[in-house]
This record gives C-alpha cells, structure tokens and sequence, in this order.
C-alpha cells in the first residue's frame, strides 16, 4: 500500500451507530450508546473524554479487541462487528498497531524479541523479523538497548519499545491508548513527539485516545466523547 | 514458527527458574526411577537369555513337582533311581546324570552350620552332562573332582572369603559333613548367588556313604538328548514313558520335565510381572509430577494472564495461545524426562558398579537400549502436554479485553 499518496481519501475505519452493553447480572450498562466516527487514511486524530465516558470501550471497538453488540464497524471496508476472536486476532496484527498507557511488553522477552513477536503470529520469517525488528528500533533512537529486557529500560525507552512493536507488521492504523499517562513530562513529550513524526513523515494513520487535552492537541482533529456517543468534534490547525 | 515457540516456552521455563525445577522434580523422579529399574531388569533379561543360550538346546531337566522347600528338603519327592535308569534307556536319550541333595549339617574348627550337599556321578560321560550345564563357571582354586576321588569335595567361593564358619575355609582344610572328614581339593569360581556360592559338591560314591538314608531317593535328572531340534517331542514322549512307569495317570505326573526354554519362559512371566509392578509403582511418581504440571500452568496462566492479552493484542490467534502454553508444559515434561534419564542411567550404573565390586554378581548390568531413552522422552513430553492442555485451553479462551485489563 501506497502510504505516500495523500490525496487517498478512503475511510481506514468507520463505526456505525455501535452500541455496547455490558452484562452485569441485573443491570446492563451502556458503554457506548450508538457511536458514530469515520477515520480517514493518514489522519492523526484523538478521542477524547472524562473517565466513565466510554473511551475504553471504544478504544476496544476501533482496535477490533472486542466487537459490539449493535452496530457496524469497517476495518478498511470490511465489517469486522461479527468476526470471531481468531479471525479478528489476524486483522488486528496485521491491521492495527497497539501502544498501551503501561506498554505492554513482555518482560521475560528482550527489546528485539518483543518487536520480533508480533511479525511472528504473521507467519514472518526470522531473518525479516530480525531485520525488521533492528530497523524499527534503531528507528526510535533504542539502537544500543536492543538486546536489554523492559526491566532494565526506563519508562520513556519501554514506550519506544512498544512504538516500534506497534509498526512492525505494518499496520493501516496506530491506536495509542494514553501513550504517555505513565510517564513524566518530558519522556512524555519525547512521546508525542515520536508520534507527530510517524504522522508526517511515516503517512501513519495515528488515533489517540486520551482524556488530558494537552496531549490530544497533538492531534489533527478531536472527537469529545460523552455518554457513550461522540459529541463534538474540534480540529486543531 | 513452532521453532519460536520452543524458543519462548524456553525463555519462560528460565525466567522462573526454581519452579520450573520443582515442577520437574515429579517427573525426574519418575522417569529415573523407570529408567534405573527397566535397564537393570533389561540387563538382567539380557545375561539370564545369554546363559540359556549357552546351555544349549539339548537338555533336559526333570525335577520332583511341587518342591517347596527346595530341592535336598525332602519336601516332595518322588524321583527315584529307578525312574533314572529307565529314563536313561529312553531312545534318543544319548546321556544322564543325576543329583541327590541333603541339607546337611557342616563343621569346620568346631563351628557348625547347615548347607546344601550336592552328590553326583563324575563318571566322565556322565560328568560332562552336568559341566556342560554350567559350563560358564569353573574351578577357580584347586582342581575339580575325578572319579576315583572319595571324601573329597569342592566348595563354593563364599567358604575361603567370608566367615561362613568362625574362620574362612582354605583349600587343603578339612571339613566335616555329617559327621566325616572331607577334604577340599578345589574352589569354585564366584557363581553370583549367595546359595550357589556356598554349596558343596561330592561324588556320588562319598555321598551314599554319608548320608545312606537317602536311599534310593534322588532330586534332579539331567538328560542330554541326541537330537536338539527334538527338544519339545522329547519332552513329551520322557513325560509319557515315565508316567507309564511310574503307574501315573495322565495329567497327575508328580514329577515335571523341564528344558531350558521353558525354565527360561517361567523365568520370564515372573521378571515381566514384578517389573510391571515396580514400573507400576514409578508410573504414580510420573501421575503427580504430571499433576505438578497442570499446577503450575494453571499458576502461570493466572500469572501471565496479562501477557496473553498483550500477545492477543498485537495478532495472537486463540491457537497460538494454545500451542505456546501446550510446548511449554511439553518442554517441562521433555526437561524433567531427559534430567531423569540421566539421573535414572547414573544410579543402574551405580548399582551395577557396587553390585560387581561388592558382591561380585554378573547379575545386575544395566542395559540401555535405544527405545528405553527415546521412550522416556516421548513419554515425558507426551505427560507434560497432557497435563498443561487444560490450563492452555482456559489460556486460549481468554478474551483480549479481560486478559488485558487484569492486573
């Protein structure tokens, strides 16, 4: 795929009127009440909202973790609401890279192989992944640290461990779930940096979800979520 | 790919070193105790064909049935020598010798015990049939007995090394069987058994004149037949004309002949029933180390229950999942198998070392055929799948969301 090609102005994902209701014995509580957005190809957007407003669930939904339980949601054009776990596993590893608030890393495993994973639930063959994994973490600035395990890398380097996971198999979308809630200021800054520069110079379609508004000004354009519905959304220029 | 995965149950396996050793602990201690037990029993099975082998397909034996207390306690017998001559003059019987055995008391420098007197014919045709018997053990001091030899005798190996009397038994002494002086002319060479190692051989002449009340009563019939690929028709047609003979009906014998094969076959269904046993018995070792499995896959898919969200959320299918958790039990099945193997072949080898030097027996050999290891591994992996595919399918089914969220 072309990522260069600015003026392909296709939808990466679209979610249609979902709604997500979670089961709890007697009561049923409505995470998302019938939220509607649509991302287009090499946006950077963030999703933004206090805490209780549905920003988990539907960080879920856009990152094909869960799927729900009215509505529609298009992963690049295909409806994935009704897939099963397994097939929604595939899409997700090859469609959508992940960095997580508490980065996720597996610690038994190095920088390298943590990166090296996620290319092998592809099928990838070592050579590519050991290629491809030093590349990506040569990339953000983890050249010499490649070799060290999470544990003896600071909060700011395991992020960028998990940024270079997130792109290595190429995903049409990087959904970064509070990238820099665990970090002080500056490691955090480092962060959104990285991210801007994924945007710009990568073509990286990037969704941020978030609820601090300093950190989603990075953002091209904010969708407020509320209630479990989309309430507004602001561009930032 | 299932190359990474061994890589990565590998990587888990030493992350959390003291588990991981406690739960092989159950299997090692299983598998050893397999390992040690079927090389010794295969080694064992090995040296007891070799010497059948060597006793050659031409014998016979015919023992008194049902001799409980051993031959020489007079416990059953019915063989006579009557029975012997006419056994002997059954066409294509090319030879005999028999035994007469009493338990009698020996002294030696005024201490007494009680051991087996064996008497035999040293005619030398009738000799050789015997010899030939045991051909793998010879005289080791001293020289073996002649026909023409009266009270003299020749003793086991245990005589002139342990203090079976108050002193040890030198070649030249002499001891009193019954009441007379024998003298000894020769030792034999170290048989194995603590009972074979202490018996004393007389000619038969010697014996009738120390313990007459034996009579005609005798205890062991060797045949040598004049064709060994008639060993079964022989067999049959000695046990029909000595029945005959005896006035029997069929089916009442009271007397049994054997050969080597079937000796070998008794042997055989015994060895294999308490080897089954024993292997039973380390077999409950194998069924809790692999419970210890299950444990601590449970453990760790509680553990790691995190880690699997992470892997499910950057492409992990719910079979990745699966297989990981699978070859990671599987691997601490195989770890815990190939440590026990080497533990298992460490302790028969100790045993046939210390079995050798100690007690001298060419018994206890351990034997490690190739399907013995390459069994115990397949087994072991095999323990540990089983064991962790439960824990690894609750693995599997977890969804990402869940998985991620716990803490």
């Amino acid at each position: 795929m072309d990522k260069n090609s600015k003026g392909d102005n296709r939808p990466v994902i679209e979610l249609k009127d979902v709604w997500k209701v979670y089961d709890m014995g007697h009561i049923k509580v409505n995470a998302l009440r019938g939220m509607t957005m649509k991302v287009m190809k090499d946006e950077f957007i963030a999703i933004m909202g206090p805490s209780g407003s549905g920003k988990s669930t539907a960080m879920n939904m856009v990152g094909a973790l869960d799927i729900p339980s009215k509505g529609a949601i298009y992963l690049d054009g295909h409806d994935i609401s009704k897939l099963h776990e397994s097939d929604l596993a595939q899409i997700r590893g090859k469609k959508i890279g992940f960095i997580f608030q508490s980065f996720n890393l597996i610690n038994s495993l190095t920088a390298m192989e943590n990166v090296m994973l996620a290319m092998m639930f592809q099928g990838t063959d070592e050579q590519t992944r050991k290629k491809k994994a030093a590349e990506l973490l040569t990339m953000v600035g983890l050249a010499d640290r490649m070799h060290h395990k999470p544990t003896e890398l600071s909060g700011g380097q395991q992020q960028r461990v998990a940024i270079a996971r997130s792109l290595a198999n190429d995903p049409e979308i990087v959904l970064a779930d509070e990238p820099t809630g665990n970090l002080d200021s500056l490691s955090g800054e480092n962060i959104m940096k990285m991210l801007m520069d994924l945007h710009h110079k990568e073509k990286r379609t990037i969704i941020l979800v978030t609820h601090d508004k300093q950190v989603a000004s990075h953002a091209e354009k904010i969708y407020l979520l509320k209630d479990g519905r989309i309430e507004g959304i602001k561009r930032v220029k | 790919m299932i190359k990474d995965f061994f890589r990565y149950a590998m990587s888990n396996i030493f992350h959390r070193k003291l588990r991981s050793w406690l739960t092989m602990l159950g299997i090692f201690i299983g598998i050893a105790a397999v390992v040690a037990l079927v090389s010794l029993g295969q080694g064992l099975e090995k040296y007891v064909n070799e010497e059948f082998e060597k006793l050659g397909t031409d014998k016979l034996f015919i023992t008194p049935k049902g001799m409980f207390g051993g031959p020489g306690t007079g416990a059953a017998a019915s063989l006579t020598l009557d029975d012997h001559e006419f056994v002997a003059d059954i066409s294509g019987v090319e030879g005999t010798n028999y035994i007469k055995i009493t338990n009698a008391p020996v002294e030696f420098k005024d201490s007494q015990i009680f051991k087996n007197v064996f008497g035999l014919s040293y005619k030398p045709k009738e000799y050789k049939i015997f010899a030939e018997a045991y051909s793998t053990y010879g005289i080791e001091q001293g020289r073996d007995l002649k026909e023409s030899d009266r009270f003299k005798a020749t003793i086991g190996i245990d005589y002139t090394v342990k203090e079976l009397f108050d002193k040890k038994v030198k070649l030249g002494d002499t001891i009193e069987i019954n009441g007379h002086d024998v003298e000894v002319v020769g030792v034999w060479e170290r048989i194995g058994n603590p009972d074979d190692d202490s018996n004393i051989m007389i000619n038969i002449d010697t014996y009738d004149l120390i313990f007459p009340e034996k009579g005609d009563e005798i205890d062991y019939i060797y045949i040598k037949i004049s064709d060994p690929t008639q060993t079964e028709l022989m067999e049959q047609r000695i046990t029909d004309k000595l029945r005959n003979h005896k006035g029997l009906d069929k089916g009442k014998e009271d007397f049994d002949v054997q050969s080597p094969v079937q000796l070998l076959e008794a042997f055989f269904a015994i060895f294999g029933v308490i080897q089954a046993v024993i292997i039973g018995i380390a077999s409950i070792s194998l069924l809790v180390g692999g419970i210890g499995i299950t444990n601590t896959m449970y453990t760790a898919v509680l553990e790691r229950t995190r880690e699997i969200g992470i892997m499910k959320s950057i492409g992990a299918r719910n079979s990745d999942i699966l297989l990981l958790f699978v070859i990671e039990a599987g691997t601490l099945g195989l770890a815990g198998g190939a440590i026990g193997i080497a533990i298992g072949m460490a302790i028969a080898k100790s045993v046939e070392i210390i079995a050798t030097s100690i007690l001298g027996s060419a018994l206890l050999r351990a034997y490690f055929p190739w399907y013995l290891i390459v069994g115990s591994l397949v087994f072991s992996f095999l323990v540990g799948i089983i064991a962790g595919a439960t824990p690894a399918r609750q693995a599997s089914k977890l969804k990402p969301v869940d998985a991620l969220r716990y803490e």
